[in-house]
């Protein structure tokens, strides 16, 4: 089973609770960091990295000696990455999508695939507390990281995604980009599960919506994790619309993790804060159960497999 | 002076201001200097385009047979385009109509660009890259 940690609002505390999870997880699992644009689930799960490979995007090389200006290629492109200018043909190979089509059509043969390093494709393992079988164990762990100045990021994630079968784990965790553009489309469609993590303030709520617009299309059971859901309380201010939200659009919220000062100081040591706050533990525990619970639910013949 | 050039517009005719984006100008006023003949030649496709409008604003210039062209802000990409079809770059030009862009051009009192002014994806003061 694929679960994705999402949220529409950046900064609620997506790879805080993947961190917590995947360290905690009760099956085989593997932890996959999809927000190539800025990956930090590393800094939690501390993996130790044993692989570091590019990934590059097929982009047309030209061989002028062959090339004879006919522009189909050019006039193919939807994306302006050739152009025949003159005595010339131009490649602009920032601009390319990596479709293919301009080096299926060249009647000369001129065009060859060449590569754009779109960013790195980095592996490892981690430790986790492995309840299954009370003692800890190691996961792989994998990551995307995409190049400074690279503008699209959903060609690295397919490529990290192409590699999530070799893992043999049982279940799989995604830390997904914020947002619900498609980046983070990219991230959850392939899930069975999809976790939003929101936090209870009006920016919260918004962009929870905007991420419960997104994503619910995609058909997946979907539930709510509020982080620092008692802060309103504590202020003394009466918010309770992610709460209302939820219910009314039936939403089930599977995890509320109350504002802790523990919970902060474990985070900015850069640990796992389920290990850190034994009352969060409990939390996520319960939260796993929720998400494992769902997944049969909506997949009952492959949940006996497991 | 002979010679055809092209000056970013936003409209058509001499008295139309000079649109100062290249790759996203609405169109240009093509003007044939040995003649004073002028054409027009809709930009409005690169407009719309979501990337590359620079390159394909640069197509259309080539095709409208223009050897110099004048404008506000060039991008890297268009300027790498233009040069590659022999088409001379005149920019910071903006705040006037296309006719006293010609007419300052004819005196002599616009130079040939060596190297882009702005940003790929529009200048700061253009629209955004999406």
């Amino acid at each position: 089973m694929i679960y994705a940690i999402a949220s529409g609002k950046g900064g609620t505390g997506k790879t805080t609770v993947t961190a917590s999870l995947a360290a905690l997880w009760d099956r085989p699992v593997m932890a996959v960091d999809l927000d190539v644009e800025e990956p930090n689930l590393h800094l939690f799960l501390h993996p130790e990295l044993t692989g570091e490979e590019p990934a590059l995007m097929e982009v047309p090389e030209v061989d002028t000696t062959r090339c004879t200006l006919c522009g189909q290629c050019a006039a193919f492109c939807q994306f302006k990455a050739l152009s025949v200018m003159g005595k010339k043909l131009l490649i602009f190979p920032e601009m390319c999508h990596g479709c293919g089509g301009c080096l299926l059509l060249c009647p000369e043969k001129a065009l060859s695939p060449g590569g754009r390093e779109l960013g790195q494709i980095v592996s490892g393992s981690f430790r986790t507390d492995h309840l299954s079988s009370g003692r800890p164990e190691d996961a792989p762990f994998l990551m995307g990281r995409l190049r400074v100045g690279e503008a699209m990021s959903p060609p690295l994630m397919r490529q990290v995604k192409a590699r999530l079968p070799e893992s043999g784990a049982t279940d799989i965790l995604i830390d997904s980009p914020p947002g619900v553009s498609c980046p983070a489309v990219n991230a959850v469609m392939d899930a069975d599960v999809i976790v939003l993590v929101t936090e209870p303030t009006p920016f919260g709520l918004h962009d929870f919506r905007l991420a419960v617009e997104a994503f619910r299309p995609l058909g997946k059971p979907l539930g709510a994790v509020i982080n620092r859901a008692d802060i309103n309380r504590r202020a003394g201010i009466s918010d309770t619309g992610v709460q209302d939200f939820c219910r009314a659009e039936g939403i089930p919220v599977w995890a509320e993790i109350p504002f802790n000062r523990a919970v902060a100081e474990a985070y900015s040591r850069g640990e796992v804060v389920a290990r850190a706050v034994p009352e969060l533990r409990a939390v996520i525990l319960a939260l796993m159960a929720h998400m494992q619970g769902a997944a049969a639910a909506s997949k009952p013949e492959e949940a006996d497999h497991a | 002076m002979t010679g055809i050039i092209a000056v970013t517009s936003e409209s058509p005719g001499m008295e139309s201001m000079v649109d100062p984006r290249f790759g996203r100008a609405a169109g240009f006023v093509v003007v044939d200097l040995a003649t004073m003949e002028i054409s027009y030649v809709d930009n409005g496709g690169s407009q719309a385009m979501a990337q590359g409008a620079g390159i394909q604003a640069a197509e259309n210039v080539a095709r409208a047979g223009a050897g110099v062209v004048l404008s506000g802000f060039v991008g890297p990409k268009a300027f790498q385009a233009l040069a590659a079809g022999d088409i001379r770059v005149i920019q910071d030009v903006e705040g006037m109509t296309v006719g006293q862009a010609v007419d300052k051009y004819k005196r002599g009192e616009l130079t040939i660009a060596d190297a882009p002014n702005a940003p790929a994806g529009g200048h700061p003061g253009g629209g955004s890259k999406g």
